[in-house]
């Protein structure tokens, strides 16, 4: 195809895959959160705008997109702003390599990369990134606490969820996310491997700070966190990554665990779609339900308890795949 | 290959233009007021007292060192990963080596309290 | 020109330009997180170079890690915000010209060098073919790498806690 073509193609890509994941993730996820901690907290939640609350979030916005835009006066102005772009644009990153389904000309995905897993480990990674330079660039104590505790969450559980997609790599023989799918053809690796999924579940809400590992956002403690001094859109911005890299780790679950978009009758998609959402609930309802673990709880969870655990199934695992099926 | 990552390229140009995309609605869309507190920096509704810094404990540090040792060490089982099908039982036992060294790293970590967020 | 020719000259500007201000950014916090795009950069003439393993890993260890440790460790011996430190001193010109030099000589060796591969013809280096090797006829070196990350972890865990007199 003539290279103007395939410009086109991955623009037209990109636009889709920003307003999927902004509509998708963000509008409905918010919604679905007040909706559901609503309903667990015995009450209803937003129905006032639009049929049954459905608008809220876009009225959200609306409102958000008004608001003044003010950089506290102490603030490092670049690196304020740097941070507001490399959050939310490094976790929609993560999406490049999720299939959604499978056409009759090939898997919808943006691009299958031979390094698939690793390159969602890497784009994931420079997200911690993003939080230490926001944190930063408030130049307030409670942004820059925030962000420092943030950072050290999420580098401490960037280890076991490595652990699983390497535990998952190789069961599959391969790091491309439609290979691993492909290969769960006869049986979801769920079935062979709950630890790991387990491991990755409770890893995969430490990553996106989500309770119960939500103490860097706690309202109550450090005002809210590292982003106390984002006003209007760039706090949009930032929720925004939140919810696209926790629906980007609810689908990874999927295709690692879940048999990707694979399902009888139902066209692919629309299973992909079941399955995230499934995981998403999960998410939620854990969330509401459990109370908030203390930092050093955290920390102790994941080095001392994840870890440990990850390695023990990797060996074991890999004892089974290399010694007993030869 | 090179087309994949061409992709991916593009991605980050438009992506990065897109998120910027709200910036320039707020800039037509937003009201300005001279307020002069305005800009202060947030303390709970109190002047801030103090530098922004203040002393932080080496325990931030440990983490993120630690860190960096181990995922070292991941990014040397993905290519394992990839091919220990096709390898032979011997291969699992130097895997095993490998892995037994760095998890001495994690028990001398652990007794030395460099994972303790005292 | 073809695509790859354009690509590496942007990634190569991008590289150098983010390199330079690393190296004379006035502002401590402004150099380490330009560090980011001088390792973006590496990481696209990787790719460039068929190396896509090598690049993955690149922004992992250290977009992800290393910067994340040095804007740690800037955090927590920063003595206020926007410290100013001093890039230059009297021997300025001397170490451009120093600079300038390598760099010459550095070009000059690779232009010379008979490589084993012709522009284009690239070996490969996918993660499968990285795995055999070291688990094949690299192994003691595979294995020596883990004595190396053990050393490294124990050495700087000795000496953070004796900075902190614990």
């Amino acid at each position: 195809m003539p290279w103007y073509v395939e410009v086109l193609r991955a623009v037209a890509g990109t636009i889709i895959i920003f307003s999927g994941v902004a509509i998708v993730a963000a509008m409905f996820g918010v919604l679905l959160e007040r909706k559901v901690s609503g309903w667990i907290q015995s009450r209803i939640g937003p129905t006032h705008v639009g049929p049954r609350g459905l608008l809220q979030t876009v009225a959200d916005t609306i409102k958000l997109l008004q608001k003044e835009h003010i950089v506290p006066r102490n603030a490092d102005a670049l690196i304020f702003a740097s941070a507001v772009v490399l959050v939310p644009l490094a976790a929609l990153l993560d999406y490049v390599v999720l299939p959604f389904g499978t056409t009759r000309w090939g898997p919808l995905i943006f691009r299958d990369l031979n390094i698939g897993v690793l390159y969602f480990a890497a784009t994931s990674s420079l997200i911690v990134v993003g939080i230490l330079m926001a944190g930063w660039g408030s130049n307030n104590k409670y942004a820059l606490l925030g962000g420092l505790r943030s950072a050290a969450q999420m580098v401490s559980y960037e280890i076991p969820i490595g652990l699983v997609l390497i535990t998952i790599a190789l069961l599959a023989g391969s790091l491309s996310t439609v290979t691993i799918v492909t290969m769960q053809a006869h049986l979801w690796f769920i079935v062979t491997q709950p630890i790991s999924f387990l491991i990755f579940l409770a890893a995969a809400t430490a990553e996106v700070n989500r309770a119960p590992f939500d103490l860097v956002e706690a309202e109550s403690e450090l005002v809210a966190g590292y982003f106390s001094e984002y006003t209007g859109m760039r706090f949009a911005l930032f929720q925004l990554g939140e919810y696209a890299e926790m629906f980007a780790m609810a689908a990874l679950a999927v295709t690692l665990f879940l048999g990707g978009w694979r399902g009888p009758v139902l066209p692919s998609v629309v299973w992909f779609l079941i399955k995230l959402y499934a995981l998403v609930f999960v998410f939620m309802w854990v969330r509401w339900t459990f109370p908030r673990f203390r930092v050093d709880q955290l920390l102790n969870f994941s080095w001392k308890v994840l870890i440990p655990l990850a390695l023990l199934n990797l060996v074991g695992t890999a004892y089974v795949v290399m010694v007993v099926q030869r | 290959m090179l087309l994949d990552w061409g992709y991916v390229a593009i991605f980050v140009i438009v992506g990065a233009g897109m998120v910027s995309l709200p910036f320039a609605i707020i800039a037509l869309l937003s009201p300005r007021s001279s307020f002069p507190h305005k800009l202060d920096t947030y303390e709970s509704g109190v002047e801030p007292v103090g530098q922004a810094w203040s002393q932080f404990n080496v325990r931030y540090y440990m983490f993120s060192l630690i860190f960096v040792v181990f995922d070292v060490e991941i990014i040397y089982l993905y290519p394992w990963a990839v091919v220990a099908r096709s390898l032979g039982a011997s291969a699992f036992y130097s895997i095993l080596v490998f892995l037994a060294i760095l998890v001495l790293g994690l028990a001398y970590a652990w007794r030395k309290g460099a994972l303790e967020w005292s | 020109m073809t695509g790859e020719a354009i690509a590496f000259y942007v990634l190569a500007a991008i590289t150098l330009a983010a390199g330079a201000v690393v190296a004379t950014s006035p502002n401590l916090m402004h150099s380490a997180v330009a560090l980011i795009p001088a390792l973006l950069g590496v990481t696209g003439l990787y790719v460039l170079l068929n190396a896509e393993f090598v690049a993955g890993i690149q922004v992992l260890i250290y977009a992800g890690g290393i910067t994340v440790l040095i804007l740690f460790v800037i955090m927590l011996t920063e003595g206020g915000t926007g410290l100013r430190i001093r890039q230059r001193n009297e021997q300025a010109a001397i170490a451009a010209a120093v600079a300038a030099a390598t760099v010459a000589l550095l070009i000059a060796v690779a232009g010379r060098t008979p490589w084993a591969h012709e522009p284009g013809a690239l070996p490969s280096y996918t993660p499968g073919a990285i795995g055999q090797s070291f688990l094949g006829p690299n192994l003691p070196l595979f294995e020596g790498t883990s004595v190396v990350l053990l050393v490294a972890l124990v050495g700087a865990l000795l000496i953070a806690r004796k900075e902190t007199g614990e």
